[in-house]
């Protein structure tokens, strides 16, 4: 199979991600929609590594891996946080760094 | 090593005012008195500097160097010539007389607060402006003349701001407003010109590779510094943009009357006799020196902007219905002399426009001065508002019309000689120059005269019936300065004796010689 | 010898500044010091006179340097003093009539609390005229010329509580710095000419350089003495003096101050000589002077005003005379002198009239004096025939020899001289006649002030009789005394130069004319003022003497044209500072501020906006990447 294929796939997810990143609402859907797009550039870097014979992309996914579960851990917490004041999980009510 | 001098006349005051501004809060008289014996001993510094000073020496005089920041070249160097001297010894001389005369001006209005201590905040200030002012006269050092001629923004903005005339119209909160209105005013104008200074100071030392100015007159003298045209010219219209706002200028100026306004009649002093004398001076040091040939190539401009400072600025003199924005005009009118002598590149005019710094600063402390007892007396800033007063209090309608006739260059006292020789400077190298910049004696005695007859003259009006006549501290405020005037007027010899060797060195750096007479041209 | 001259300007210098400085204390001492010193000056004069006349004529010059005044490089101006002949007799001649004119003073000011004060004035005027006239070089006469002024600005509104005075003296401060800026700009040209200002070589170099440049330097000066002297254009001035003390207009409004142009004009007699245009010019300002005082002292009511013109009118026939070159130069300060006397006679009588009569000016208020003031009458009198030229007294030498000289110009120009200086020896003797007639002659016509206090003209003290008499003296036999044998043409010729042109009437013919037109003048007033009575309000008159009592409209015309117009001007520059200039920079700070109101817009505070800005940032990012590998 073609590995440009893959590399549609990983251009596609990281569009689903981004879209829903500047469209949903709800924190905790657009941090999924955050790790989407993580995810899909892990897709691109695997796939690059394949195409190229050399193992540099294979680490860096490890590595995002590594950075996106430090993310997660502490996104959520904020999220959660977030949530206890405020009683609701919408990012455009956080919108305190207004001047 | 000998004693550095020059570091000393700056450090006393820069001393004092930190140690002004530690004075409790109760002991404010303490403070008023400490820094007086701070401008004092500074006076005495500058004093033996004078003393020291030789005037067939060598162009630099008293001169310290040191290394400050390595990677950029930037030395801390200083030395004077006859006109920084002058200016130095102007400066020293007349602070005392500011604080003096502001004794009571920035005493707390009510007495109860303990912590809150203005009158040492007031007094601090000023000699923060005295140590940065005595300075940047004797730096020799582009890169020193830079940061002191930003960093005194910093206390004149809070002088302006921070302590208002208390003699105003309206509300409180409406003059409050004014205050800042006039002080954010001063403080942006003066930082917009620093900016583009900035620029081409940096550009300077791109173009040189150091920022002393002996070494790089040196090189440009043995031509192993040559600049492109284009970039001298633009170099030096940054550095004039920069002194044509704080000298002021026209169209640059109108910060000045607000400011002047404003501020109380000591700060006002300041601005005018001290501060603004950093622009004028800075174009004779470094325009003419560093850009000879730019200058030579902007003259024309500058000298048609001078005019008009001169003229227009006595015009809206005459039109002003405040007594301080008046003096404030009036003093636009005489920066214009002063670009004019300098720009006219001539012997007299040089030493005319040096003179004028130092005579001005003395005439216009004592009109002002003056004219700040009579607004404390009154209240009121407004012409309208006097009438009479010579009736009442005529010594000081005495010192009052000595001081305008000061200003409008009565020959005998100072600032005669000083105008006279710019307007001889002008008259040999551009005739017609000279003849239009006459027109501003005239203009100049319209508004002192119509000043004078509208406040001290006529029938006593209600208000000013009782008004007290000077007190011993004003009359040793003034006094003194009138002597002064005097002096140099009649004698001003041992002004121009170690002005001359100065301007000589500027005339050799511009490359100019004054025009012959016809006569002995004619031989 | 040398080191007298300056004793001369130091005495009352003095004297002024101690009475200025010292305070309520010299109250009751101040005007005796002030007359002491102004009569050491007066003595010291004298010294210096018998020690000039002991030596031959061309070795009389004295000369004294004091120390360097401004010295800068290529530029030299000393305070140096030169006391020649011409200086001698301005010397003798203000501190005579100066010390007398103290003198007046002490009764006439003796109600007066500021009169220490008014002396330390005098005072000060003494030693500002006394550097004018010695002074050795332009520049210090400059500083002597603007200390008359300011002491004539400080005399003029020395009753400063009355607006009108306020006025009159700053009037008159402005209207000299006018001429003022002329003599500044001469000095300019001196100095770009021949690399000096001094007299000495000034005046010698003359041959040496263009006639324009000498035809320019020669207008300015007469700029100068124009704004000093009174002179068409510069006079309107002077009648508003009048509002000063008496003893001020005597002093300076008739006697020395105003003569200062005189001065100039013939100290710069070799400028002049070689510039024909501008000595043309010279003389035209003088006779049209001299006719414009003449008819407004006709039509004035006020006393002093009426001198005043008469004043403007004598000083237009110095100047014409100086303008006529040698021929006039001598004639022009004889002239100087004996109008010293008799103007200065004249202002002290009127100032007398006035002591007496409550302080009164309208002639028309007057009348009939003779019996009251039987002194001031007779030192009055005696003035008014020496102004009008009457036979053998001073004013008969010195005005006779103007109007010769005026014919002997020459030409067309020299009938037109003549008949002008004719014509204008009609006038003065018909308006003094008129001022005669109606102060001293007819009934009385004084009616009660406002406070319904009559008015009871009496006989002024002897310390203000006294100088009268003394300069009535002066007005009867001057004339006489320097005219035998020619006393004062020898005296100043060694200075001014002197020809005699050529005359085409002979020396007989212009007496007689003159004393024809001098029989015609008084007739004529004795018609309309002596033969029927005066009346006591004035009549509307014909269109020339009201425009002459509104002096012939010039001040209307400076009114509208410089004072309004001065005023919008500067009333639509303060707003164009206001809204233009500082409109400008407000502007932009306006509109920097607008825009940054808009991009602040931006910062909204919502997260995923930031996020759409990043992601548009790495987007066209990219695309231009990968744009640039693809060209």
């Amino acid at each position: 199979m073609n590995p440009v294929n893959y590399l549609y796939l990983a251009a596609l997810l990281f569009t689903i991600g981004a879209a829903g990143v500047l469209i949903r609402r709800n924190a905790i859907v657009v941090f999924m929609c955050v790790e989407l797009m993580l995810n899909a550039c892990n897709l691109a870097f695997v796939t690059f590594s394949r195409m190229h014979g050399n193992l540099d992309g294979q680490i860096i996914a490890f590595f995002t891996m590594v950075v996106a579960a430090a993310e997660v851990v502490v996104g959520l917490a904020i999220i959660v946080s977030l949530f206890r004041s405020r009683h609701s999980a919408s990012v455009d009510d956080a919108s305190l760094m207004k001047l | 090593m000998s004693f550095p001098l020059l570091t000393a006349t700056a450090a006393l005051p820069a001393i004092g005012a930190v140690a002004t501004a530690a004075v409790p809060a109760a002991r404010r008289t303490a403070a008023k008195w400490l820094a007086l014996a701070f401008s004092l001993g500074t006076l005495v510094l500058a004093g033996i500097a004078l003393a020291r000073f030789e005037p067939g020496g060598s162009r630099y005089q008293l001169t310290e160097s040191h290394a400050w920041i390595k990677d950029f070249g930037v030395r801390y160097e200083l030395g004077v010539d006859g006109i920084g001297l002058a200016l130095m010894a102007l400066t020293a001389l007349l602070i005392p007389f500011v604080i003096l005369a502001g004794w009571h001006d920035a005493d707390p209005l009510e007495t109860n607060s303990s912590r809150w201590r203005p009158t040492q905040g007031f007094f601090a200030l000023i000699l923060m402006v005295e140590a940065m002012v005595v300075l940047s006269f004797v730096a020799t050092d582009v890169f020193l003349f830079y940061i002191l001629f930003e960093a005194m923004l910093i206390p004149m903005y809070f002088l302006i701001g921070g302590f208002g005339d208390r003699a105003h119209s309206g509300s409180d909160e409406n003059a409050a407003a004014q205050r800042s209105y006039a002080a954010v005013k001063f403080l942006l104008y003066n930082l917009v010109g620093g900016l583009i200074m900035l620029a081409a100071v940096i550009g300077l030392y791109v173009v040189a590779g150091t920022f002393s100015l002996s070494e790089i007159a040196a090189a440009r003298a043995d031509g192993s510094l040559t600049m492109a045209t284009s970039t001298e010219r633009w170099l030096f219209l940054g550095f004039f943009f920069a002194f044509a706002v704080k000298a002021p200028l026209w169209p640059l100026h109108t910060w000045l009357p607000n400011a002047m306004g404003e501020a109380t009649t000591p700060v006002a002093v300041l601005i005018t006799a001290v501060v603004d004398k950093v622009g004028t001076f800075a174009m004779l040091r470094f325009c003419l020196q560093l850009f000879p040939e730019a200058s030579k190539w902007a003259t024309p401009v500058v000298l048609v902007l001078a005019l008009i400072s001169i003229i227009y600025g006595a015009l809206l003199a005459v039109g002003q219905r405040d007594i301080k924005r008046l003096i404030a005009y009036a003093s636009i009118s005489h920066f214009g002399f002063i670009i004019l002598g300098i720009f006219a590149m001539t012997s007299q005019g040089q030493s005319g426009a040096t003179l004028y710094m130092v005579n001005h600063g003395i005439s216009t402390a004592a009109l002002m001065l003056v004219a700040g007892f009579l607004i404390t007396r009154r209240g009121s800033r407004l012409i309208a508002d006097y009438g009479g007063v010579q009736k009442v209090a005529p010594v000081l309608a005495g010192t009052f019309l000595i001081g305008g006739l000061a200003t409008l260059s009565l020959p005998g006292l100072a600032p005669f000689v000083s105008e006279f020789l710019v307007l001889v400077g002008a008259f040999a190298a551009y005739p017609a120059v000279g003849i239009i910049a006459t027109t501003g004696i005239v203009l100049a005695a319209i508004y002192v005269l119509v000043l004078y007859q509208r406040t001290m003259t006529g029938p006593v009006k209600a208000e000013v019936q009782g008004m007290a006549d000077l007190k011993v501290r004003e009359l040793v405020v003034v006094v003194p300065l009138i002597a002064l005037l005097i002096f140099l007027g009649v004698y001003p010899k041992p002004l121009t004796e170690i002005v001359n060797p100065a301007v000589q060195h500027t005339m050799s750096d511009v490359q100019k010689k004054d025009p012959q007479p016809e006569v002995e041209a004619a031989k | 010898m040398e080191n007298l001259i300056a004793l001369l300007v130091a005495a009352p210098l003095l004297g002024a500044v101690v009475l200025l400085c010292g305070g309520r204390r010299l109250d009751r001492v101040g005007h005796w010091l002030g007359t002491a010193l102004a009569g050491a000056s007066f003595v010291v004069a004298v010294v210096l006179f018998t020690d000039m006349l002991g030596r031959s004529a061309d070795d009389r010059a004295l000369h004294q340097k004091l120390f360097s005044w401004i010295p800068v490089e290529g530029f030299q101006a000393d305070v140096a003093f030169q006391l020649d002949q011409l200086s001698m007799t301005f010397v003798l001649l203000i501190t005579s009539v100066g010390t007398l004119i103290h003198i007046y003073s002490i009764g006439y000011m003796e109600h007066d609390e500021r009169r220490r004060r008014f002396f330390g004035y005098l005072n000060l005027f003494v030693a500002a005229m006394l550097i004018l006239v010695i002074a050795d070089n332009y520049l210090l006469l400059y500083v002597g010329w603007e200390g008359v002024g300011l002491a004539s600005y400080l005399l003029i509104g020395f009753w400063q509580h009355k607006p009108s005075a306020a006025t009159a003296a700053k009037k008159a401060f402005l209207v000299n710095r006018v001429g003022d800026m002329g003599l500044s700009i001469a000095i300019m040209l001196m100095f770009t000419t021949f690399g000096t200002f001094a007299f000495g070589p000034v005046l010698e170099a003359t041959g040496e350089t263009s006639e324009g440049k000498l035809t320019a330097i020669g207008l300015m000066l007469l700029l100068a003495a124009c704004g000093k002297s009174a002179q068409v254009p510069l006079q309107s001035w002077l009648g508003d003096a009048m509002e000063g003390p008496t003893p001020v207009s005597a002093l300076i409004h008739a006697a020395t101050m105003v003569t200062a142009g005189v001065y100039l004009i013939v100290r710069s007699g070799a400028i002049f000589n070689g510039a024909p245009d501008a000595q043309l010019v010279v003389v035209v300002v003088g006779a049209v002077t001299l006719l414009f005082g003449a008819i407004v002292g006709c039509a004035k009511d006020d006393i002093k005003k009426a001198l005043a013109g008469s004043t403007m009118s004598q000083i237009g026939y110095m100047i014409l005379a100086a303008g006529l070159g040698p021929i006039g130069y001598v004639f022009a300060i004889m002239h100087l002198v004996t109008h010293g006397f008799f103007k200065a006679g004249l202002f002290l009588g009127a100032g007398s009239v006035m002591h007496g009569m409550n302080d009164e000016v309208d002639m028309r208020r007057y009348g009939g004096l003779r019996k009251y003031m039987p002194v001031t009458f007779v030192t009055f009198g005696l003035g008014y025939l020496a102004i009008i030229g009457f036979p053998g007294l001073s004013g008969f030498f010195s005005k006779d020899k103007i109007i010769e000289a005026a014919f002997a110009k020459g030409g067309t120009e020299g009938w037109i001289l003549g008949a002008v200086t004719l014509l204008g020896a009609a006038i003065t003797a018909f308006y003094m006649t008129r001022v005669m007639l109606m102060t001293f002659f007819g009934e009385k016509r004084w009616q009660p002030d406002a406070e319904g206090h009559d008015p009871h003209p009496h006989e002024s003290p002897k310390s203000m009789t006294i100088p009268m008499i003394v300069l009535a003296f002066g007005s009867v036999f001057a004339g006489g005394f320097f005219s035998i044998g020619d006393r004062f043409l020898h005296w100043l010729e060694p200075v001014t130069g002197h020809s005699h042109g050529d005359a085409p009437v002979s020396a007989t013919t212009v007496t007689a004319a003159t004393m024809v037109v001098l029989v015609i003048g008084v007739a004529v007033a004795w018609v309309m003022y002596g033969r029927k009575a005066v009346p006591a309000v004035a009549p509307r008159g014909s269109l020339l003497t009201r425009a002459a009592r509104r002096d012939l409209l010039q001040d209307d015309f400076n009114h509208v044209v410089l004072v309004r117009g001065g005023e919008h001007l500067t009333r639509s520059l303060v707003y164009v500072d206001h809204s233009l200039v500082d409109g400008v920079v407000n502007g932009t700070a306006a509109s920097m501020g607008g825009l940054s109101g808009r991009l602040r817009k931006l910062q909204n505070g919502y997260a995923r906006t930031y996020a759409v800005s990043m992601f548009g940032g790495t987007a066209v990012l990219i695309a231009a990447t990968l744009l640039m590998r693809a060209v």
